[in-house]
């Protein structure tokens, strides 16, 4: 059996870990005079030899990324580091950011360093002000120790770091949004190619990075790549953040090696709450497709979820039992896709808002026999249709809900959802028995 | 938006200045510069857009377009404390729905709505990052976490009568106005208030205390190896603040 392994989580008890004296005292930026006494492109071999992939959904192998930056280019790289948490069901970033912002920030220099970048930026959503607070602090207090500005150690590099707020747009977690919301403007994706590598931030090479991400590498300077591999598969190498919410005996943040199964954190964490079983779980998100109790012995890294029909994303396992309404949580995701769709392609605009009537039909029990249909049509022509993944999310969401529980749907033509499955009985604080609150998109 | 009612002044000038210094490119400062003005005027007026334009040597309406799309840009003013209740679909799921539900009725105001008195102001926000302490709800952008319709209507009620109130994991709630100043990027002096962690994100942790899991050590042969993800006891309680 698979247990637990903190290494990014190791000190969030240390009452002061998110001070630099704090940090320093559980072994805080040893990794970057390590890494300051190596060529930057060792580095970057180091990385990819690591076999590190992206925390923030795709897994894309970072060291890769970090080897697609031009050594050529007469333009200055930049690092941006996507703090922008905001896949529904995800939250490990924030914590991170909390208790440890300097791994973060320790992870940023030797980032930067790696791709001889003289500017990093850590875009962090705007709706967190305390974990602004500790990052904003936390760089400034790396100012002061010489780990940031100019020479940092001696080394002869410099480096300067914004921590720069976000202002509410789920979209900008998007990385070509995020640029675009970074040099000012209206957070909408790119089309690419170019993607980022070439022309980034500024039209300049860019790496994009997950916070998660980055915060891992200062322990993989430490630890080297075999120790890092050492923990999960071959293909999903090391340590991740797995977040258990929903209607589990102890939501929260645990640590492991990928490839754990949602059965082994659930055993380990004391289960699903008590008296009740699982239904369905997202394992990263709610743009991943959802998963049933088929899937409980499924490792839970790249390769294993791919395998299931669904993407290990940000790890986020929102656990649902047996008293949920699937065409009600389906209706309430894809009310979140159309708030942030930004509007910019015509499928998902136009499309999340058409997915939106239908399901709030089906869950008054008012749809027709055509419904299930038209979701799945719609969602045909909204998947792979728009310049982003947003719209893969909202169809990924639909799709899989009506694949393992096409039965609720069908009952949405004669039976509310609500009837069907009391929500009160879903709460896990006290609330009344009544009617539900209507849905009001804002 | 309405023109009269602004208190951007020199010093709020200056400080948009400051915040373009901090960037290669100061059109990047935009996001930041329309937080400063709601942290002068309350909401982002007019006369806020005008100086973000001037500044930036944008058209209004390039200023206007970047200040609509975003939600935490408010068109009027919000109240001294701006409550945001999650209403995306888990905290939906385990009791947010019918926290929203009690608190609107409550307080007589729905979405993007303010109190008579001008104290608090009511949001349906997203996922606010806070899964593992469902049901959320946000105050001035502090988490208050597992909340209960109950629990949210005594929260209002304090904050409508001037009481201090303390975020679960942060600080003492601030004004709306202060906020948005530190989220603009002017640092208060609350750095230090509230845990490094909350108890669900220690869990994880906990449980591999108990039981003696850890992350294999590092190799002895690394530079300076102390064996660093095992746990290294902290020799003397330090000052939290920095």
């Amino acid at each position: 059996m698979t247990t637990l392994a903190p290494v990014l989580s190791a000190h969030w008890d240390t009452p002061d870990a998110y001070t630099l004296a704090g940090y320093e005292r559980t072994g805080g930026y040893r990794a970057l005079r390590a890494a300051l006494e190596r060529d930057p492109a060792d580095l970057v071999g180091l990385v990819k030899a690591s076999g590190l992939r992206g925390r923030g959904g795709a897994g894309f192998p970072t060291g890769m990324k970090w080897g697609f930056i031009p050594a050529d280019s007469p333009k200055p790289s930049y690092l941006v580091v996507n703090a922008d948490e905001s896949e529904p069901g995800t939250c490990k970033d924030i914590p991170l950011m909390m208790a440890t912002p300097h791994t973060l920030v320790e992870g940023v220099i030797i980032a930067s360093y790696a791709i001889k970048a003289k500017h990093a930026f850590i875009y962090v959503r705007g709706e967190v002000l305390h974990v602004i607070r500790r990052l904003r602090a936390a760089v400034a207090e790396a100012y002061q120790a010489g780990y940031l500005g100019t020479d940092i150690l001696g080394s002869g590099y410099d480096l300067d770091v914004v921590v720069h707020a976000g202002a509410g747009a789920y979209i900008c977690g998007e990385e070509t949004a995020l640029l675009d919301s970074l040099e000012g403007r209206r957070g909408q994706p790119r089309l690419r190619p170019p993607f980022p590598a070439v022309a980034g931030l500024y039209a300049s090479p860019t790496v994009i990075n997950n916070v998660e991400s980055i915060a891992s590498v200062p322990a993989i300077v430490l630890g080297g790549s075999d120790w890092f591999r050492s923990m999960g598969s071959e293909k999903s190498p090391g340590f991740t953040l797995y977040s258990l919410s929903g209607h589990v005996a102890n939501p929260g943040q645990y640590e492991a090696p990928l490839g754990v199964t949602l059965r082994e954190l659930l055993e380990l964490s004391g289960g699903v709450r008590e008296g009740h079983e699982l239904k369905f779980w997202t394992p990263g998100g709610s743009s991943t497709p959802i998963l049933t109790t088929e899937h409980l012995d499924v490792p839970l890294d790249y390769e294993g979820m791919a395998g299931a029909g669904s993407m290990l994303g940000t790890k986020a396992l929102q656990v649902f039992d047996e008293t949920t309404s699937v065409v009600r949580t389906t209706l309430r995701w894809v009310e979140f896709y159309k708030h942030e769709s930004c509007g910019k392609c015509t499928p998902c605009r136009e499309g999340n808002w058409w997915l939106l009537q239908i399901l709030r039909r089906l869950e008054a029990g008012q749809g027709s026999s055509e419904d299930i249909d038209l979701l799945l049509d719609l969602c045909d022509n909204i998947a792979g249709r728009s310049f982003c993944a947003l719209a893969d999310g909202t169809s990924a969401c639909v799709t899989s809900a009506i694949t393992h529980f096409r039965d609720e749907f069908e009952a949405g033509t004669h039976t509310p959802a609500w009837e069907l499955f009391p929500y009160e009985a879903s709460a896990t604080v006290p609330v009344p028995a009544s009617a539900p609150a209507q849905a009001v998109a804002p | 938006m309405s023109e009269s009612g602004t208190s951007l002044d020199g010093t709020a000038r200056a400080e948009m200045r400051e915040l373009m210094a901090r960037y290669p490119d100061p059109r990047s400062a935009l996001l930041p510069m329309l937080h400063l003005v709601q942290a002068y005027d309350g909401y982002v007026t007019a006369a806020g857009i005008r100086l973000c334009a001037e500044l930036l040597e944008l058209s209004e309406a390039e200023v206007a377009g970047v200040a609509t799309f975003y939600t935490m840009y408010k068109r009027h003013p919000m109240g001294e404390y701006h409550v945001g209740v999650c209403t995306n679909t888990l905290c939906a799921v385990m009791g947010g729905d019918a926290i929203w539900q009690r608190v609107s009725e409550h307080l007589g105001v729905g979405h993007d709505e303010v109190t008579e008195d001008g104290q608090v102001s009511l949001e349906r926000v997203e996922c606010n990052a806070a899964c593992d302490y469902a049901p959320v709800v946000m105050v001035n952008w502090e988490f208050v976490d597992r909340q209960s319709p109950d629990s949210a209507v005594a929260l209002v009620d304090a904050l409508r009568t001037g009481e201090q109130v303390r975020a679960t994991r942060g600080a003492r709630i601030c004004t709306f106005r202060q906020a948005e100043r530190v989220i603009a990027g002017f640092a208060d002096d609350r750095v230090g208030e509230g845990p490094a962690a909350g108890e669900p994100s220690l869990r994880g942790l906990r449980l591999a205390q108990e039981n003696g899991w850890q992350a294999p050590p590092f190799p002895a042969e690394s530079p300076g190896a102390a064996a660093a993800p095992a746990r290294q006891t902290p020799s003397a309680p330090t000052k939290e603040t920095p």
